[in-house]
């Protein structure tokens, strides 16, 4: 199988979408020349500046008036280069998108695809890094994708943008040029549904987007000088939440380890956590453990900003601790 | 569909919706003081041209945008009244199934993309309407009610550069009713003239009375048949007064008796009854008659309400997705 980059990916599921369907518009910041990722490459070209439109800094308009399409007849993607800039438009996602459907009593649906990098990059800073996905997964109405890989992003992406409810899509910075085989055509994956990325029995790594890739490297590393064995699960999806998969690997490992870039406190790895408890509390060796960032914004400096968020090694740490008990 | 008020039956027409969403909003105010409706109400009082007058412009396949106080834009754009009652009421039998409620009626068959409880949130949406309106070469048109609070919101900015910009079948209604919730719009606002504005967007704008019916048809016609023919997006500023409070039962401390008094005297209502009985197109005697049947609606329509039922409690889950169920 061919080997594309994450961006490329993404190109090739908004381009088949366009090419089956002539309500997908993409709308959004810099995407006429590809975006500051590569992620748009090519669709003015194909398209056509009426579907695809390069928009005003106006991050209200951009998600509003997705809402505003959605809700008349058309299926817009839009794109916000960085997640912190959804929150210049925040009502929009959670007070208009999120709502419209329940709130009108299920009038409409909100077919709409909100794309947003997020995550640590070389030093990006405080408001260019950060990984928002607790903040859109508590809000009733929204679907939440992160994918951390090629073939995940390409095949999440169409079941995205074909979803008929609003779903946001999170393309993590450290990974979108990271390479992967991918599947040629139309090749998409149900939302909702987490892939076990590597078996083991020993441990259950619980993880999504870029430390999905770090949860795996922790593996190679556990496996090759610890002799532990870790499952990965990669949710892919967060909302709706594929927790049938989790329970089942951590039913049969009978540890938990989470993993996520964004912060611990109050991050989407304490309602997993809270899930196996409520679950599996008796059958458990070992405490759930959560590995994230601490409690700060991102900090600029390389040696904070790698002391903050975690990787492979800190994952291994985690697994140390949980398997000695 | 430009009205003609040349015809009579048009101008019948325009007075039946004028009283209908004044006795509609009056009825919410006497059920609300009975705590007969949860919740809050805004009410339209005193605003009532602007509704009938825009949307007497409008096809049924054109679409509003509409604030927290939306009810008299849902009626003039022909939202079924006993749905409308029934969700003020919060039962199942209500236009969003008892979801939404008086801030959040809806009913997108008729293009009414839903009141919006946050203010200056529909210009942006009705942007999106207007995008897609273009994109799929129809020739609908976007009303977009907004007040003089939203005015002043970053929204109002974005959405009015964007439909300049692209030309789009936009119209922008800004309802100047002189108060932003319970603050003057002397104390928060750069210009008087709130037409101004528009020029920062290279965008047509003009400013009206808003309590005179027969203005704002014909004002609204010029914008409404403008953006209709691809001539793009215009401001229409509808000067106006709210005769209520900001929400029902607001004491109204900000402002003065005397100044409610003075605005009263040019009613909405009573200008056009004048007009009517001075052109030859009514007398007393029929209106008032008009008048009761209106309110045998109304009548109807809180029976309607009283008598259904409040959604089951195990449908609270329903609607949040279009295919995900809660286990």
């Amino acid at each position: 199988m061919r080997s594309i980059s994450f961006g490329q990916a993404t190109v090739e599921a908004t381009a088949a979408a366009m090419r089956e369907d002539e309500t997908v518009v993409v709308a959004g910041e810099d995407i006429g020349w590809g975006g500051n990722f590569g992620q748009f490459k090519g669709l003015l070209e194909e398209f056509g500046p009426k579907r695809v439109l390069d928009m005003p800094i106006s991050e209200a308009l951009i998600l509003g008036s997705a809402v505003g399409a959605a809700v008349t007849g058309l299926r817009p993607v839009a794109s916000l280069s960085f997640v912190e800039f959804t929150m210049g438009a925040m009502d929009e996602i959670i007070n208009q998108a999120a709502k419209f459907r329940y709130m009108f009593g299920g009038q409409v649906s909100v077919p709409m695809v909100v794309r947003a990098s997020d995550g640590v990059l070389r030093s990006s800073g405080a408001q260019h890094s950060e990984s928002f996905e607790a903040f859109f997964s508590h809000m009733p109405g929204l679907k939440v994708v992160a994918p951390s890989n090629p073939a995940d992003a390409k095949g999440l992406l169409r079941s995205a943008i074909a979803d008929d409810d609003p779903v946001i899509y999170l393309e993590n910075k450290k990974i979108t040029f990271r390479k992967g085989e991918v599947p040629e055509g139309d090749y998409r994956i149900a939302l909702g549904e987490a892939s076990v990325a590597r078996s083991g029995s020993d441990v259950s790594l619980i993880t999504y987007s870029v430390m999905a890739q770090h949860a795996l490297e922790a593996a190679q590393v556990l496996f090759e000088e610890h002799s532990v064995e870790a499952e990965v699960v990669d949710l892919r999806t967060l909302v709706p939440l594929d927790i049938e998969s989790v329970l089942t690997s951590v039913a049969k490992t009978r540890r938990a380890v989470i993993c996520h870039e964004a912060w611990t406190f109050g991050g989407f790895g304490a309602e997993i956590s809270s899930q196996i408890n409520e679950h599996l509390f008796g059958e458990l060796a070992a405490p759930v453990v959560r590995v994230g960032a601490r409690s700060a914004p991102i900090p600029f400096s390389p040696p904070l900003e790698r002391e903050l968020v975690p990787e492979a090694s800190e994952v291994v740490e985690a697994v140390l601790r949980t398997v000695k008990l | 569909m430009a009205a003609d008020f040349k015809d009579m039956e048009t101008n019948w027409e325009a007075y039946r919706k004028l009283f209908l969403i004044r006795a509609f909003e009056e009825r919410l105010e006497t059920l609300f003081a009975e705590g007969k409706i949860p919740g809050f109400v805004h009410t339209y009082i005193g605003q009532e041209a602007i509704a009938v007058g825009v949307c007497a412009n409008l096809r049924t396949d054109d679409y509003i945008t509409s604030t927290h106080r939306g009810h008299g834009h849902a009626i003039a754009k022909g939202i079924d009244l006993n749905g409308l009652m029934a969700e003020v009421f919060g039962k199942v039998t209500g236009i969003c199934k008892g979801r939404g409620g008086s801030m959040h009626v809806a009913d997108f068959s008729k293009g009414i993309l839903g009141a919006n409880g946050i203010v200056a949130a529909g210009t942006v949406i009705a942007a999106g309407a207007g995008l897609s309106i273009q994109t799929r070469q129809e020739d609908q048109v976007v009303v977009c009610f907004f007040g003089d609070g939203g005015i002043n919101k970053g929204t109002v900015h974005e959405a009015m550069n964007f439909c300049s910009v692209k030309n789009l079948p936009v119209v922008f209604v800004c309802e100047n009713n002189q108060y932003a919730q319970f603050t003057s719009r002397k104390l928060t606002t750069s210009v008087s003239d709130l037409s101004l504005r528009g020029a920062a967007y290279g965008m047509p704008a003009v400013s009206m009375d808003g309590n005179d019916l027969l203005e704002v048809v014909e004002v609204s016609q010029k914008a409404i048949a403008d953006a209709r023919v691809g001539m793009g997006p215009t401001l229409v500023v509808a000067d106006t007064y709210r005769f209520g409070g900001h929400y029902v039962g607001d004491p109204q401390a900000y402002r003065s008796k005397e100044e409610v008094a003075q605005s009263r005297r040019r009613d909405p209502l009573l200008l056009f009854e004048n007009h009517l009985i001075l052109q030859g197109l009514a007398d007393k005697e029929a209106l008032e008659l008009e008048r009761e049947s209106i309110l045998e609606l109304v009548d109807k329509a809180v029976a309607f309400a009283e008598q259904s039922e409040y959604p089951e409690v195990r449908s609270v889950i329903d609607y949040v997705f279009t295919d995900v169920t809660e286990k």
